[in-house]
This record gives C-alpha cells, structure tokens and sequence, in this order.
C-alpha cells in the first residue's frame, strides 16, 4: 500500500502552501470555472495566449492540496508552451493519473509527483480538476466540472 | 407477528464503564452486536465516526432481514394465502411499532417512504403546493439540509410562492426572535430540522411548533438527524408532519417514515399513483384508499419496514435515555480532544447540540485531512454534508465532521485525536 508521504510529498505541499501563478491575469484572452462538487474545489483559470504561444497562465480559488498543487505545477508547466505541446501535455498528464497503480509512469518532471494520486481513487479528481480546466478554457468553456 | 421484533438480546445491563456512562450502558456489549464494527481498514481497527450520513446495523436488524425473506417473503395486502398474510402482519407491526416510537395517536399517521427526502417531497407536493399561491410564503431556517431546501423551491417555482429563510447566529443556533418576525400573514408552512447535520444544533422545535402555531402556520421538522440520538414524541411536539429515515435508526436504507396529523392526511391528494394506493379504479375514475395506504404507491419495501421494526427495537431495548447520555458524555470529551488540537476550530457550538463534531483545520483542507485520518481506519465525511447554505454562513468551503453513535467509545474519539495530530506532522506545522 502506498504511503501517505507518497501522496503528500514533499513538493506538492510546497506549492500547497506557496502557490506560484496565483492571481487573476487582467488581460486574459482564455478563462475557465473548474469545481468539483465533492470536495468543494473550485478553481478560476485565466491564460494569455500570443498567436500560438501559452505566454501567461494563472490561476484563483480554493481547494485541497491536491488539487491546488496540482493547478500550481500545471501553471509552471504551461508557460511558454506551444498550444499543441500543451495539449499533448494534458494527454500525458491524464494518462499517468488514471493508470494501474502498479504500472511505471512516464518522467513528467515535478508533475510526476502527482502520480501517487493513483493509490487514493477519490482523490484522482483533485490532481486532473485544474487540467480539465485548462482544456475547457483553450475550447473557450465557460465552466467545467470533475463531475 | 413473529419474526420482526420479539426475539433479541435482552436489555444491555451492565456495571458503569469507565467512561463513565450510565450504570446500564455498557458500551463493549453494545459494540459486539455490531458485526461491520470487528473489521480493519486499512489494517487498523475500524473507528467509524460517519453516523451521521449512516449509522451501522446491529444483528438484530440483519437477522429480521433474513429471517423476512428466507422465511415469510411474499407479497402485502393482496394475498389470501398465508404467506402473504404473515408478512402483511409483519409489515403492519413495522408500522405500529414506528408509530409506537415516535408516540403518534394512531398508526394511520405513519406513512413509509424511502427515506427522510421523499418524505419532505411528499409534504411539499401532496399538501403546501395546492395550498400555495403567488406571495405566499415558505418559511426554512439557514441551517438545513438540501433535503428541506430543494423540495421547497421546486414548489415556489411552480406556484409563485417566496422561500423565506430564518438567520442562525455564529455559534449555529436559530435566532428565534428573527424567525419569530419572519412568520407573516403569508406565511403557509414551517419546515425546519430538529438537528442540523452539519453543525449538530438542536432546535428548540416545541417553541418553534408553538409560535408558527400561534399565527396558524403548520409545521414540518426534519427528524432524519435528531430520531437517533433523543427521544422524539410528535404529540408532545405537536408538530404537523415529522419526516425521519430508517438508516440512521441503525435499520436498513430504503425505508423512510413520514409522520403526519390525521386531518392533514385526510384532506391532502395522493402523492403518487398506483397500486395499493387505490380503493377501485375505472378508467374513468379512481378512488382512494383508505389511511395511509393512500400514499403508499405500488409494493411498499416490506423487508425495511421490518428491519427498522428490529432497529427500533434494538435501541429503545438500549434505551434512548442512556443513548442520549453516553453520547453527551462522548460529545463533551471529543469536544475538548478536538479543541487541542492546534489550529482546530469547532464549526457549529450551539448550547444545545449533539453527536457532530463538524470542525476546520488552518491551513488544511477537510479533504486531506479526511484522507490522512483514514488511512489510520478512521471514517469520518468531509465537504458540505448536502448544507452548502450552511458551509457560505461559515465562510468555510467544506467542514470535516466526526458524528457519533451508541457503539462509539472514548478510545475512538482517541484515535480520532491521534490522527489530527498525524494530520499536522504531514503538512508539517
């Protein structure tokens, strides 16, 4: 069984307590509502995208530690990326989430972290609900939910 | 009648435990007539701390449920063979026992529905929505379920009417002269919960009933929290409709009661339609059956009601008195475990409460702090318990939430301390 400093290692609780990319970005061209009815997570997701470029990304709201990790790391991430590696990074991020807990995930950086979310079923919400997020706002989505 | 309730432990006499409980109430032999509670989670011992959302059941329950269907299954009042009028006594007794339970004057006056929500729906369709015209009001307090919220708006919605909601102050406690205010000329029902389940706050229901009373407003207490942990008696009360639910009166899920005044009953339409409910149906015309078979549509769920008959059973051979009091006591200590803890804050310290434990942790969401204290065999719910309007009040998005029942013990609430405590050394402050 996993331990629980598997899942609350020591990086996810850093960008628990300092998040980075925390705040509304005024001039955004992206936004989207992400929440999750079970636990009450709910995120504001703005970004600035420059022709194809990702070149400001951030994010408001209150969660778990999870999940606000998760919308801090994805941040880090995005920035700069091209919209098709940002995408493609949403692919990988998913895939590592929802696979067997017995499985090797791919090395996504700190991202990788969040793979512990495997062994905690309930809690798969929490990582992906910023992701999902980020997808709704780049398809111009109004809201979204893990739901 | 035979299976439901007649043969089962005896009553649970004991010398004092060391918690100090009543002489009668010996916790341990409680505990080993709930077989779930034996088990390990997650290796550890299970400390199930989520009463509130279910209690467990005893053997008794369990054995009446068996004993219905490898013994007596058939279908109710229609049969003429014996089978069928064996279980239609059995299911008449689960009646009369509920009836018995919560003190109405006649057993015509408990209907069973699925549970507490429909029974408040039931209240809702059947008997405020023909009444309710465009300006007329609802009356709900800010500390209820979405279960006494929803229904209510949904009827607003079709007839015009206002949902009307009275304030509760910060310790969770309804501010009675502002629901006093808030009871007008337009005012058509009360439906307010005798125990919020997300603070624990006990409604002073006999004050409320007596001032809605007084203006001629009939009213509807929620009993889904409060049936469990106190003695509940409708006519002492004298409310007009009391909705509780089977399965947290240690019985099984799937079986509601709705407790309701005769003449109410007698003047309101049918809820829903079908067999059973009927008296003689043409394609013309149907009449009704007689109380409460008028709203108990198609083939009732004749194994709950028999199951709550054994749960019912169970705790009053307990005795809700020495329930009540073992649970203060436990409320008392966990209320102080849980104060030191560092960074803990009580959501809900009404003067008059019981049985929840609904707190916050600084710097903690409820959600890692539910996941970390089960890993340690722990249960205990975490989010807005279905009372969102309650979570906006607090100015908290999510609560964690301890609730107590009959077969939990200090050295519970113990392990309960020990992983908050745990709770801090992962977020490490």
């Amino acid at each position: 069984m996993t331990d629980l400093n598997d899942l609350y290692q020591e990086v996810i609780l850093d960008h628990n307590r300092c998040p980075r990319n925390f705040h509304a970005i005024a001039d955004a061209t992206h936004r989207a509502e992400g929440y999750n009815p079970l636990c009450g997570d709910r995120l504001t997701l703005y970004m600035k995208v420059d022709g194809d470029v990702i070149a400001d990304v951030a994010f408001e709201g209150a969660g778990c530690a999870i999940s606000k990790a998760s919308a801090s790391m994805m941040t880090d991430a995005l920035k700069g990326r091209s919209v098709s590696e940002a995408r493609a990074l949403f692919d990988r991020f998913h895939r590592m989430v929802t696979m067997p807990p017995d499985r090797a995930v791919e090395d996504l950086g700190k991202l990788s972290s969040l793979a512990g979310v495997r062994d905690f079923p309930v809690r798969i919400k929490c990582a992906s609900l910023a992701w999902h997020t980020f997808k709704a706002a780049l398809e111009h989505e109004q809201r979204t939910s893990t739901e | 009648m035979g299976i439901a309730g007649s043969e089962r432990a005896g009553p649970h006499a004991g010398t004092a435990d060391a918690s100090g409980s009543p002489a009668s109430f010996d916790v341990q032999r409680i505990r080993a007539d709930f077989p779930i509670l034996a088990r390990t989670v997650r290796g550890k011992p299970l400390v199930y701390l989520d009463n509130a959302a279910t209690t467990q059941k005893p053997q008794a329950v369990l054995d009446a449920l068996t004993g219905y269907y490898t013994g007596l299954n058939a279908n109710v009042h229609r049969g003429v063979h014996e089978l069928s009028e064996r279980a239609t006594e059995a299911f008449d007794a689960g009646r009369e026992r509920v009836q018995a339970f919560f003190n109405a004057a006649h057993s015509r006056e408990i209907v069973f529905t699925r549970n507490a929500t429909e029974s408040i729906n039931l209240v809702a369709y059947a008997f405020a929505k023909p009444r309710l015209k465009p300006g007329d009001e609802v009356l709900i307090s800010a500390m209820e379920h979405h279960s006494n919220i929803v229904p209510w708006q949904l009827v607003c919605e079709a007839t015009g009417a206002t949902l009307r909601v009275a304030p509760i102050d910060d310790r969770g406690e309804l501010i009675l002269e502002a629901f006093d205010r808030l009871l007008g000329p337009r005012t058509r029902i009360v439906a307010i919960t005798h125990m919020s389940n997300a603070l624990g706050t006990v409604n002073p229901v006999a004050e409320i009933v007596r001032l809605a009373h007084g203006r001629g407003v009939p009213v509807l207490l929620d009993g889904s929290q409060a049936a469990y942990h106190m003695r509940v008696d409708v006519q002492a009360l004298g409310c007009d409709f009391y909705a509780a639910t089977g399965h947290k009166l240690y019985g099984p899920t799937g079986i509601g009661v709705l407790y309701g005044k005769t003449q109410h009953f007698e003047a309101m339409p049918p809820f829903l339609g079908g067999g059973d409910m009927i008296s003689s149906v043409t394609f013309e015309r149907s009449t009704w059956n007689a109380l409460p078979f008028k709203f108990e549509a198609g083939t009732p769920h004749i194994a709950g009601a028999i199951g709550l008959h054994a749960a019912l059973d169970y705790l009053d051979s307990v005795g809700r008195d020495a329930v009540a009091e073992h649970e203060r006591q436990l409320l008392e200590y966990g209320t102080e475990v849980l104060s030191s803890v560092p960074g803990v804050r009580l959501i809900g310290t009404a003067r008059h409460k019981a049985s929840i434990l609904s707190f916050v942790m600084d710097g903690v969401h409820p959600h890692d702090i539910g996941t970390i204290v089960d890993r340690e065999g722990v249960a205990i719910r975490t989010g807005h318990h279905c009372a969102q309007p309650v979570m906006e009040r607090f100015g908290v998005a999510a609560t964690a939430r301890a609730s107590l029942a009959m077969y939990n013990t200090r050295e519970e609430i113990d392990v309960l301390g020990r992983a908050l405590h745990r709770v801090r050394e992962v977020f490490g402050s």
